[in-house]
């Protein structure tokens, strides 16, 4: 049988990757510590040691971390499709399909050029506008780039807030647009009947691992390919930073002392149309210097989850009235976690 | 043969429609290949991702850019 051995071949290539990976990986601080101390026989405790041992430790380990975890999500994404996730969906009741709706939105592969076809494909399918809105608001948020930065620069606590809240807060978002009966401001068009066309694409099904593996290469090349220079870029600021501003500076502008922070951070981040890759080594330096929590999860969530371009997109579906809410009622979830965080910690 | 690209001009779509032209070619079919980008028109396929494929009115791949290998395979059955 041809098709277990590929599988056993595959298998057996995956794990010899996999090991080759843990090597480099366990590596990276001795080779950072190498080069910094013997390399350029830097004297410790001065600015310029402290910013390059920290990037040359940061860079490669976070883009390690992001080739594996997005590589798995290719091929964990390519069991999911949005007919798949509409079929879960379809008839569920408000509460339990927020929830359900939440947490599909993170696997099912989502770009948001698609966010109109799949806006309609659901609501059109009898998916209730709140459910529809829960799956549209975890698929940028809740994204596999941010989770992986915050493990890699953060640790595994602030990873698991970050998805936990964001998760919260698709489902609460979602459930009150669902409370507020909007579906007058969805365009007329979306409800009309489809003229004829029965194109309907036949289910993919049983896909060959080799092309799920595939999939998740490509997800590789598309994603890692292009975050790469942010994320550089990215980590060379927070190395600066890391190296040569004062501790406690950010605290004053900031720091959870300051309440309007949390609101300043939120509006900021919804013209900044960046990826998190860009975004998460900024705020880890700027934590390090004295800024709360809190407010950088806001910013850093207003950033990818509000996009302005994604809303013009949805303006072809959507009447502006839903959209400002739809903007609103998730800006107003960041907020809130954001203002807990400066308040818990 | 008729070809349909189904998407909105994003740089996937591009991507796409690059893959098709050269699957084309190696094929050597006599294909016309053209672009839906009107959004109303594409739901009328009834597909929930783009970019989309549809030879001969039939959508064979939504949501995703396949190989040129893959879609020579579909343009000779």
């Amino acid at each position: 049988m041809t098709g277990t051995w590929d599988i056993k071949r595959y298998f057996g290539a995956g794990l010899l990757v996999l090991a080759a990976w843990w090597l480099v990986y366990q590596g990276l601080s001795p080779f950072a510590k190498w080069v910094t101390y013997s390399l350029f026989s830097l004297s410790p405790g001065t600015h310029l040691t402290s910013a390059l041992e920290f990037f040359l430790y940061e860079a490669p380990k976070v883009l390690l971390l992001l080739t594996l975890v997005v590589f798995v999500v290719g091929v964990v994404r390519s069991f999911f499709t949005p007919e798949r996730a509409r079929g879960f969906l379809a008839g569920k009741r408000e509460f339990a399909g927020n929830g359900i709706a939440a947490l599909l939105g993170t696997v099912t592969p989502f770009c948001s050029c698609s966010a109109v076809p799949l806006f309609i494909g659901f609501v059109t399918a009898g998916v209730p506008l709140g459910v529809t809105f829960s799956f549209l608001i975890s698929a940028p948020m809740v994204n596999e780039v941010a989770l992986v930065l915050l493990f890699g620069l953060f640790g595994w606590k602030i990873a698991a807030i970050y998805l936990g809240t964001g998760l919260a807060i698709a489902m609460a978002s979602g459930w009150a647009i669902g409370r507020m009966g909007m579906e007058k401001y969805v365009e007329e068009w979306v409800f009309a009947p489809p003229e004829a066309g029965d194109g309907a694409m036949p289910e993919e099904q049983g896909m060959p691992w080799e092309m799920r593996l595939r999939l998740g290469l490509d997800a590789v090349r598309d994603i890692v390919g292009k975050v790469w220079p942010y994320l550089l870029a990215g980590i060379a600021v927070g190395a600066g930073i890391h190296g040569y501003v004062p501790e406690n500076f950010m605290a004053s502008v900031m720091g959870s002392g300051a309440w309007w922070s949390v609101p300043l951070a939120v509006l900021l981040g919804i013209p900044l149309y960046s990826n998190a890759a860009g975004i998460i080594p900024i705020v880890q330096a700027l934590l390090g210097k004295g800024a709360a929590l809190g407010t950088a999860l806001a910013f850093m969530m207003s950033v990818i989850g509000l996009s302005l371009p994604e809303m013009v997109i949805l303006r072809k579906v959507l009447k502006t009235r839903l959209i400002a809410t739809f903007a609103g009622v998730v800006g107003v979830g960041i907020l809130i976690v954001g203002c807990l965080f400066n308040l818990v910690m | 043969m008729k070809i349909e690209i189904l998407g909105t001009g994003c740089p996937k779509c591009r991507q796409m429609a690059e893959v098709v032209r050269k699957a084309v070619e190696k094929s050597g079919k006599d294909a016309a290949i053209s672009k839906v980008e009107d959004i109303r028109e594409i739901m009328k396929w009834k597909v929930m991702a783009t970019p989309a494929l549809a030879i001969d009115d039939e959508v064979k791949i939504a949501g995703r850019v396949p190989t040129v290998e893959e879609v020579t395979s579909l343009l000779t059955p």
